[in-house]
């Protein structure tokens, strides 16, 4: 067990209402807004441009000094008017930050007078979440937001339409273009929420916009109630918790909890929920697309079994990375998150267990300081995760793959594919070529076959 | 103007020529606006940040400490201390009782670990909230570990950017006085208001000595704890950036009587011009500097303006867009540009005083926008208003040029290409030009009439899609 210290050095975690805010960029004409200080908001959309590379606005109800004293209820006000005046919003996510949760801002309230205040004004859909960041990580903000999109836009259960919500949690764009894509070819009407496929990662405009196109549909995200059933991805929390319990308590939607199919055995187990609640077969691509992964595997087994691999993220991404590592021969060293999690421990163990004898040290509320002084015990040959391990890749002169978010230092990281087989298959060649890269440099023979 | 500019901005805008000059600033952002600025916190560690052997501990939630982890390109020729990010990471029961005792902890822990020269402790804006006595457990641990520790009364809240370079000036006069002088050549300087990045303090430095001129202290780029205790015996301060450290040049003349000049190394002339101040300062002190000077300057643009002419040859005519920080920034670009045949058409910043804007007016040509505390939809308007060819900003600014189909030029604290001094002037002008002059641009859907894509003339009907 390494030191543990009062401070962290090198988070591996973001803020509360960044994953709040990222979850509102991921629904049509929706305007993300920070209720706090300016710093907060401009700091996010800094950090999320440098890895989409997408526009990314994101309002804040810029509280100064008086508002931090006397309550930040009149700016919110202005701010959501101005927003209104500027954009054509179907949707104002209202997010608190650390600063108004401590001043003990009352936004459901503010937000309740705001909609009796301007009732002969065309009003957008306004949510709120509570997000301050000394409780919980940018996971908990995303996870919090997607609860709060259920529980206050979802009014009625509607009519019934045999969809199938899908509740995918913080994956990349291209990630949701392939869940997209599945939906359209299974002929499974899927409700994803949120859908960052083309928000943050589109096209070249010829004109400026304000919003950028795509993202659920509002009028979607109402008819949640009528679905056949809710995927939620991620094992971290409980069923209670969530969105999708939100849905199942509330509308009778039943849910299921998959991990992200990352890998073979959950992309199996996502396709057999899907089947289940969709009564579809799987498409005819991914069935092939699950074949020609097999034969990878078969092609490069020899090259990766036995690596020793770090993996560190988000909780319930380290989870699923962990078990496709295992089942292809990597041995995960370390699985570590920055989020403080009681099941992260017990889903690893399970996503590990029947395909790995050892079983990697588990770290929850990790920062880099702790996960470069239990690298340095573990002699790893890959670390996997987001490139904020690349100083110690660097230092320990380990590949890094990166995956995930941020990716702040190398370019596309919006278009890695990280699910489905056709994602296995994509990790898969990076994770070999990661290895014979290494040992082709470092050979004394500058070979050119393998 | 349309709805993209909101009633309470416009006073905070202005067209060269098509009115007498006024011009809101320094006011708070607009609620809902999303306004390009940060807050007071990210003043003081853009300012403090390159003080490379000290320690920097942001005391609040984790967000405020994850955002700038080694985000500035600003780099140091010895120790890597400022380059990680240190932070209490507050937890609930801290906010609800108060996180001294865990700042203490954190600093004595870190101390230990890191034995650094000097410690800056940011107060973030839920401390100011929680009423830390910041001030107390920084002077206890002083007291206790022989390590400077210094608050930095940062709270975002409290202002925009420029509150922040106001707390970190005060943090180091703090410092400065404290150390040594003895030995200091009567013609030194320090270098304030520079950071370093991608090593452009030391072009500067390596100016100076040219010229016989010793420099005490980098303030703050590449910064050591004690050159900046000693600084207070330097002959003279060079102050670079108009808000960042014009205030510590004010306390130290105050209190030290050393005068400060405004300077700026940036592009052809005001690098040159800089250098001659210098030398004028010392000329009763050493009669042969100003021909060293000359010679300096003659050494350095025999180089440079040929190569310059070379990219002039493409880039003439082209229009430029920017959008800054600190608008005295802007001064020196826009001279900059004229030296590449370039016109700059829009200008803004975020932190910009009346004087400035004024001045900034003074030397725009007709028909330039002015802007204060701009927005994506705004400088979306302006880009397109003017058909720019190049926009200048920093990583906010960036997709709001690209969608569009503009040039772009990253010109920010996190840049990693060197653009100060005649070298810097060099790596600029090549900047630009292949901003410029990549043929992508001539299929942009703007400038042509085919469509980027299929996919939103064709794009799969949202029914197939979504419901
Ligand atoms: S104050 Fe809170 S919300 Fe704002 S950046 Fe810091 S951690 Fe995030
Ligand atoms: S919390 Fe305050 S100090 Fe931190 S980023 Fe937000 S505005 Fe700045």
């Amino acid at each position: 067990m390494a030191n543990t210290y009062v401070s962290t050095t090198n988070a591996c975690k973001m803020c509360t209402p960044m994953g709040a805010a990222l979850v509102f960029k991921g629904i049509e004409n929706a305007v993300p807004f920070l209720h706090g200080s300016q710093g907060c908001a401009t700091y996010m959309r800094r950090y999320i441009i440098s890895h989409y590379r997408e526009p990314v606005d994101i309002a804040s109800s810029a509280l100064g000094e008086k508002s931090a004293v006397y309550g930040g209820g009149p700016n919110l006000k202005k701010g959501i008017l101005n927003v209104m005046r500027k954009y054509d919003v179907d949707l104002v996510g209202v997010a608190t930050t650390c600063l108004t949760e401590t001043i003990g801002d009352d936004v459901g309230r503010y937000l309740y007078e705001f909609r009796e205040e301007f009732a002969d004004l065309p009003l957008p859909e306004l949510v709120h979440v509570s997000t301050p960041s000394y409780s919980g990580t940018h996971m908990e903000g995303w996870h919090a937001a997607v609860r709060s999109l259920a529980d206050q836009v979802v009014k009625e259960k509607g009519a019934s339409h045999g969809g199938v919500n899908l509740l995918p949690g913080f994956l990349s764009p291209a990630d949701y273009r392939f869940l997209r894509g599945l939906g359209e070819r299974s002929g499974v009407r899927f409700t994803m929420l949120p859908d960052l496929s083309r928000t943050m990662d589109g096209v070249i405009w010829d004109d400026y916009h304000s919003l950028p196109d795509g993202g659920t549909p509002v009028a979607d995200i109402r008819a949640m109630g009528g679905a056949a059933g809710t995927i939620e991805f991620g094992m971290s929390g409980g069923l209670a918790e969530s969105a999708s319990g939100v849905l199942e308590r509330k509308f009778g939607v039943p849910a299921r909890k998959t991990m992200i199919p990352i890998g073979l055995r959950a992309t199996d187990a996502f396709m057999d929920t899907l089947s289940e609640f969709a009564g579809c077969d799987m498409p005819e691509k991914d069935a092939f697309d699950r074949g020609r992964l097999l034969d990878a595997m078969v092609d490069g087994h020899k090259y990766i079994f036995g690596k020793r691999a770090v993996v560190y993220g988000e909780e319930d991404f380290v989870i699923a990375m962990c078990s496709f590592l295992g089942e292809i021969g990597v041995q995960p060293v370390l699985a570590a998150t920055g989020t403080q999690g009681e099941r992260f421990r017990e889903a690893v163990t399970e996503a590990l267990g029947d395909v790995c004898v050892n079983m990697p040290v588990i770290r929850s509320g990790a920062d880099f300081k702790d996960i470069e002084e239990e690298a340095a015990e573990l002699a790893p040959d890959l670390l996997v995760g987001h490139s904020k391990g690349y100083k110690l890749a660097r230092a320990s002169n380990i590949p890094l793959i990166r995956v995930g978010f941020p990716i702040h230092d190398r370019f596309g990281g919006q278009r890695i594919l990280h699910v489905g087989y056709e994602g296995a298959l994509s990790l898969y060649d990076m994770l070999v070529n990661a290895v014979l890269e290494k040992s082709q440099d470092e050979c004394p023979v500058g070979y050119g076959y393998l | 103007m349309n709805k993209t500019i909101l009633e309470e901005r416009k006073s905070q805008m202005h067209r060269i020529g098509e009115e007498p000059f006024a011009m809101a600033c320094n006011r708070p952002s607009l609620a809902g606006a999303v306004s390009q600025r940060a807050c007071v916190f990210c003043g003081s560690r853009v300012v403090l940040y390159p003080i490379a052997d000290a320690l920097h501990l942001v005391h609040g939630p984790i967000g405020c400490a994850t955002y700038t982890w080694d985000i500035r390109g600003a780099i140091s020729s010895g120790p890597q201390l400022h380059r990680l990010s240190f932070s209490t990471d507050l937890q609930e029961m801290d906010v609800i009782f108060g996180g001294e005792k865990k700042l203490e902890a954190s600093l004595r822990e870190l101390i230990g670990l890191h034995n650094p020269k000097a410690a800056f402790v940011y107060s973030t804006c839920i401390v100011g909230l929680i009423g830390d006595d910041l001030e107390a457990v920084c002077r206890r641990v002083s007291e206790d570990t022989g390590i400077t520790v210094l608050p930095v009364m940062s709270e975002g809240f409290k202002g925009n950017k420029r509150e922040g370079y106001a707390a970190a000036c005060k943090a180091m006069f703090r410092l400065v006085g404290t150390g040594d002088t003895t030995g200091i050549s009567p013609m030194s300087v320090n270098i304030l208001g520079d950071f370093n990045l991608a090593g452009e303090t030391w072009i500067v430095r390596e100016y100076f000595k040219k010229m016989g001129v010793e420099t005490v202290a980098n303030i703050t780029g590449d910064g050591r704890v004690d050159d900046i205790r000693r600084c207070h015996g330097a002959a003279l301060n060079l102050v670079q950036c108009s808000g960042a450290t014009m205030e510590l040049a004010k306390m130290m003349e105050e209190k030290y009587g050393i005068p400060y000049q405004r300077v700026s190394y940036l592009g052809v002339e005001d690098m040159a011009d800089s250098l001659y101040k210098v030398a004028d300062f010392f000329s009763d002190r050493d009669p042969e500097i100003k021909a060293k000077t000359v010679e300096l300057v003659r050494g350095e643009l025999s180089v440079l303006m040929p190569k310059l002419a070379e990219l002039r040859r493409d880039l003439e005519g082209k229009k430029v867009a920017m959008y800054v920080g600190g608008s005295f920034k802007a001064f020196s670009l826009v001279k900059a540009f004229r030296h590449l045949g370039m016109s700059v058409v829009v200008v803004g910043s975020q932190t910009g005083t009346e004087e400035d804007y004024k001045e900034l007016a003074a030397i725009s040509d007709p028909g330039t926008i002015i802007v204060d505390d701009a927005n994506p939809l705004e400088l979306a308007q302006f880009i397109k208003e003017k058909d720019v060819d190049v926009f200048v900003g920093g990583v906010k600014e960036r997709p709001i040029a690209y969608k569009l189909g503009v040039g772009f030029c990253d010109h920010n604290h996190e840049r990693k290409i060197a653009l100060e001094g005649f070298i810097g002037m060099y790596n600029f002008a090549r900047e630009i030009h292949a901003s410029v002059m990549s043929p992508i641009w001539r299929f942009m859907p703007r400038r042509n009439a085919r469509p980027a894509t299929s996919a939103r003339v064709t794009c799969i009907p949202k029914e197939a899609v979504n419901g």
